[in-house]
């Protein structure tokens, strides 16, 4: 009997080897053209629109007993901000830093750090997972954020508060620097879990971790939560900040809703 | 031929008649079960190049609810200079160093020169360091995974896929030893009998269906913040996030070893055979009377 298998055979053998190829040489050249990354992102707008569904905006990020603490909570990304004016604030201890808070606001508001400190507080020990993998478990103390907000008066239109803060990567061509910067919606905003921290496990936020302030957002991924934040802007949509994606690690191809 | 299913035939088997051998084509596999299984096949091997570009970003593993415990790491890797200008890969797994030079730690990029990487870039999606890229592609073809595992569930159940070539038979139950060992010589079902999946073929399956894959799935999920919030509390049943992240990994690479064997499998019992049946649906059975008697 002649091999009536073997023309399948060839190409078979062809469609694998073809495939193989692709899988191997393809990959790279298909992330490089404009269609395809586009593609790959329905797999991020998927998600947020599932997180919305079965989570709602109220579910609460788990919290944690003092025995679960990390020991020393990981500073990363920047860690000291090489910003003059920052620099300046950080030897007086913020004694004359202000957060601004501007945009689209009924009353554009400035607030000291005693100011702040004033307000009713929430102390929280939750999780921070980071985009690249690690977690480590800090007690957050701070101003829910709702709380700055309710004296500010966001405008009907407002729909995200973007976070502009006082460090920098050299991201640009020649060294350039980008600032970092973040933005939520409305939902995480208003989020009891949601807070302008200025404490970390008892002691004042050090340096290393966001000084004077920083976000706690704590159901998205760290990069979400901005340290060394100088002012809140609200906006109707952020195209026309940085590079327009929503925040600093966005505009590296980072995915804006980061809750997974 | 010892085969399983000796025992269900009439008794013809005791003195057969030499008959002259035949072959026939049969249809092995549905359309639908063809479709969802090349597309898993897709998915599975993207979703663990982009996983290893990911656990590159963080390329240790850790037990409990966060990475800094007190507690050594359970794997990882890193590497070191090994004095001569070079890199030493160092993989460190539950306290023993091994220098993985070449493969794990450190290796030689695409560019030529030695990259301070976990997993070589050959492996991984994208093939050089890329986080935020490898991101997008892992939860593309994670939802892609998800989609054709619902449907291959359904289809399984509804065609009755399920009950009549998967779950096990009484007669399976009390063949196992037998595989094992005609597994172990590479004895395979011949002629109608390789027609039926044998008992471990099956346990297999139904192992990475119904454990191995919803479990993968179920970590991935345990590593996402929000979706920790939707029961607070429920990742700590699996030792906690980095536990989690943890049991991915184990999991991955058992599906990868899953993957060795059944390829194995596939070609020393019939490589075209197999791939012609998973891709036109066509399965060649050859009946050919053994010699002598059937219980040898």
């Amino acid at each position: 009997m002649s091999n009536p298998d073997k023309p399948s055979r060839r190409v078979l053998l062809g469609a694998f080897a073809g495939a193989g190829a692709w899988l191997l040489a393809g990959c790279g050249r298909l992330g490089e053209t404009e269609w395809f990354p586009k593609v790959l992102g329905i797999g991020e707008s998927l998600s947020k629109s599932a997180h919305k569904l079965i989570g709602g905006r109220r579910s609460m990020a788990q919290e944690f007993t003092e025995a679960d603490l990390s020991p020393s909570f990981r500073g990363n990304g920047n860690t000291n901000p090489d910003d003059e004016d920052y620099k300046e604030h950080a030897k007086a201890g913020f004694v004359d830093w202000q957060l601004e808070i501007d945009g689209l606001v009924e009353q554009p508001s400035k607030f000291t750090l005693t100011q702040l400190k004033a307000m009713p507080a929430r102390t929280q020990i939750t999780r921070h997972d980071c985009v690249e993998g690690w977690s480590a478990i800090g007690k957050w103390t701070g101003v829910p954020l709702a709380t700055v907000l309710a004296v500010a008066k966001p405008k009907a239109e407002a729909r995200y508060v973007v976070f502009h803060c006082a460090d920098a990567f050299p991201g640009g061509m020649d060294g350039e620097k980008e600032s970092y910067y973040e933005s939520i919606d409305m939902d995480d905003a208003y989020h009891p879990q949601t807070i302008l921290a200025y404490g970390l496990n008892g002691q004042t936020l050090p340096v290393t971790n966001g000084a004077p302030l920083r976000l706690r957002v704590e159901r998205q991924l760290g990069y979400k939560h901005a340290k060394y934040i100088m002012r809140l802007e609200l906006v109707e949509n952020f195209g026309d900040i940085g590079d327009g994606k929503g925040g600093y690690w966005e505009d590296h191809g980072y995915q804006w809703y980061a809750g997974l | 031929m010892n085969q399983a299913t000796i025992a269900s035939e009439p008794a013809a088997g005791r003195f057969p008649k030499p008959a002259p051998a035949a072959s026939y084509l049969y249809k092995r596999h549905s359309l639908p079960v063809r479709l969802l299984h090349w597309i898993n096949v897709l998915s599975l091997t993207l979703l663990l190049m982009s996983g290893l570009m990911i656990f590159n970003a963080h390329p240790s593993l850790d037990w409990g609810k966060s990475s800094y415990t007190g507690n050594p790491s359970l794997l990882s890797i890193g590497a070191r200079d090994d004095g001569k200008g070079r890199l030493q890969g160092v993989t460190t797994l539950l306290g023993h160093e091994f220098d993985t030079t070449g493969l794990l730690g450190a290796s030689t990029g695409a560019n030529g020169a030695q990259d301070n990487i976990a997993f070589p870039s050959w492996i991984t999606i994208p093939g050089s360091y890329s986080l935020a890229e490898g991101r997008q592609w892992h939860f593309f073809f994670a939802w892609l995974l998800v989609i054709n595992g619902l449907l291959y569930v359904s289809h399984a159940l509804i065609s009755r896929h399920l009950r009549r070539d998967l779950i096990p038979g009484r007669s399976d139950w009390g063949s196992i030893g037998r595989s094992i060992i005609d597994h172990l010589k590479f004895k395979h079902p011949q002629g109608e009998d390789a027609k039926r999946y044998n008992v471990l073929q099956k346990l297999a399956y139904l192992s990475v269906i119904f454990v191995m894959l919803p479990l993968i799935i179920l970590m991935g999920w345990a590593m996402s913040p929000f979706l920790n919030s939707i029961f607070p509390g429920w990742i700590d049943f699996f030792g906690g996030r980095q536990a989690a992240r943890t049991i991915h990994f184990i999991v991955a690479w058992l599906l990868v070893a899953f993957v060795a064997i059944h390829v194995f499998e596939v070609i020393v019992s019939g490589l075209w055979n197999h791939l012609r049946s998973m891709i036109t649906g066509q399965y060649r059975i050859t009946t050919t009377v053994a010699k002598g008697s059937r219980h040898e």
